[in-house]
């Protein structure tokens, strides 16, 4: 039985731990109207990139001398797995369902007999991923200095995956993040970049355009653009799905911690009354003993 | 009143513009064209220079550096990976420009140098015509 001092310090402690995690929770919201503005600013650029793409690609596409990055190096062997996650832990499972797809995915590629290399882009992913994949690991990209994900970082992520492409690393790239359904739901996602895969339908333009320079070189052009453009779409995503995470945890730690303190100062007010019981049958046991 | 067109200028981060405008000059890869309302649908890449879309209460200049124009007979929507608006354009942006192609010029390989020098000089010449020094 823990003593009254003992009870009334976890009191405060839980009441500060609240504190915090309520106020973890109004910043996430907070971020989270932003990630969401910047996540919906950049779907136009995105809708319409991938719908031109995605036409010039249907158009170019089955013919001699198409682009590596379209058509593929005409092996699989060799998986790149570029993995997305947060820089920051107390978002609930936002880490580590990520971490969990792309495991299952790894070793799913392995069991198949495929080489599998990873890029972890955001340290949580990182960690969760080391103790078991670690001889994989081809590199990491640090964003934790990075408050504002810009385009930047994404072309920059993109440029070192089409230089190792370009290098022969590697022949089938995906990304994982996790996607942004709603506050209380975000599901992790794999993506394959390299070689581009369209959805069916997406660009289905009747237009026939007039094409400056040559389909082929507009098309070689847009296609390293391409992987940094849903690089960069990703990372919204994920941003807003980390944000969207993390306030959702902190609801929850915050709520448990008032459900915590009410039973904690109702066992409190029990052993006050307990011990007040206690003094006055010593006391009346004294006076009857005279 | 003359024809009116849709204009939609986005870059990944941001929408930029949106309006209707009565012809835009495109610094095109291949040379510089002005689509006006019921142009023929054509596509082409960017080379760094100024965009401009005239409207009916002026012209509004943007500083693209790189993406593609899609233009069809009802619209123009230009997709730039960076695009700053004229009159926001500084040195540093200019300074970071600059060294941005000039990077890109010492890692090119063999076979791309040519175009990656004429994609630092198109940038030069852009820092002469803003009145910023360019080198």
């Amino acid at each position: 039985m823990p003593s009254l001092k003992d009870l009334k310090n976890r009191i405060e402690s839980v009441k500060s731990t609240r504190k915090i995690t309520k106020a973890m929770q109004m910043v996430a919201a907070a971020k989270l109207r932003r990630a969401q503005d910047a996540a919906e600013a950049s779907r136009p650029y995105t809708e319409r990139f991938n719908a031109v793409l995605g036409g010039l690609a249907a158009s170019v596409g089955n013919a001699e001398g198409a682009p590596k990055l379209l058509s593929g190096t005409g092996s699989d062997k060799v998986h790149m797995m570029v993995v997305m996650t947060a820089e920051r832990g107390l978002c609930g499972g936002f880490n580590s369902s990520i971490a969990k797809l792309a495991k299952a995915r790894a070793l799913e590629l392995e069991a198949a007999g495929h080489t599998v290399k990873i890029l972890t882009v955001g340290k949580k992913g990182r960690e969760a991923l080391k103790r078991d994949l670690e001889d994989k690991f081809v590199g990491h990209v640090d964003l934790s200095d990075v408050k504002r994900v810009g385009y930047d970082n994404a072309a920059a992520i993109g440029k070192d995956l089409l230089a190792r492409f370009d290098a022969g690393e590697f022949d089938v790239a995906t990304i994982f993040f996790s996607r942004f359904q709603s506050v209380i739901s975000q599901t992790p996602t794999a993506q394959q970049v390299i070689p581009a895969a369209f959805e069916e339908g997406e660009g289905a333009e009747d237009t026939a355009f007039d094409y400056e320079p040559s389909e082929q070189a507009i098309l070689a052009d847009l296609l390293p653009r391409g992987v940094s453009t849903q690089i960069f779409a990703a990372l919204l995503e994920n941003g807003a799905s980390e944000q969207g995470a993390r306030m959702s945890a902190m609801d929850n730690a915050t709520r448990n911690a008032g459900e915590m303190i009410d039973k904690l100062t109702i066992q409190f007010n029990r052993s006050r009354q307990a011990v007040i019981t206690n003094e006055l049958i010593e006391i009346i046991s004294g006076a009857e003993a005279l | 009143m003359a024809d009116m067109m849709q204009f939609d200028l986005v870059s990944p981060e941001r929408s930029l513009a949106s309006f209707e405008v009565t012809e835009v000059q495109i610094p095109g890869a291949e040379g510089d064209l002005t689509a006006m309302p019921s142009h023929t649908p054509t596509l082409t890449t960017l080379r760094p220079g100024m965009l401009s879309a005239i409207s009916t209460d002026g012209s509004h200049d943007f500083l693209v550096t790189g993406g593609f124009a899609e233009i069809t007979a009802a619209g123009v929507t230009i997709l730039a990976e960076q695009a700053v608006a004229k009159s926001d354009v500084t040195q540093d942006d200019m300074d970071d420009m600059l060294a941005a192609s000039k990077a890109a010029v010492d890692a090119a390989p063999e076979d791309a140098v040519d175009a990656a020098n004429k994609t630092h000089a198109d940038v030069v010449a852009l820092a002469g015509t803003l009145g910023l020094s360019g080198s």
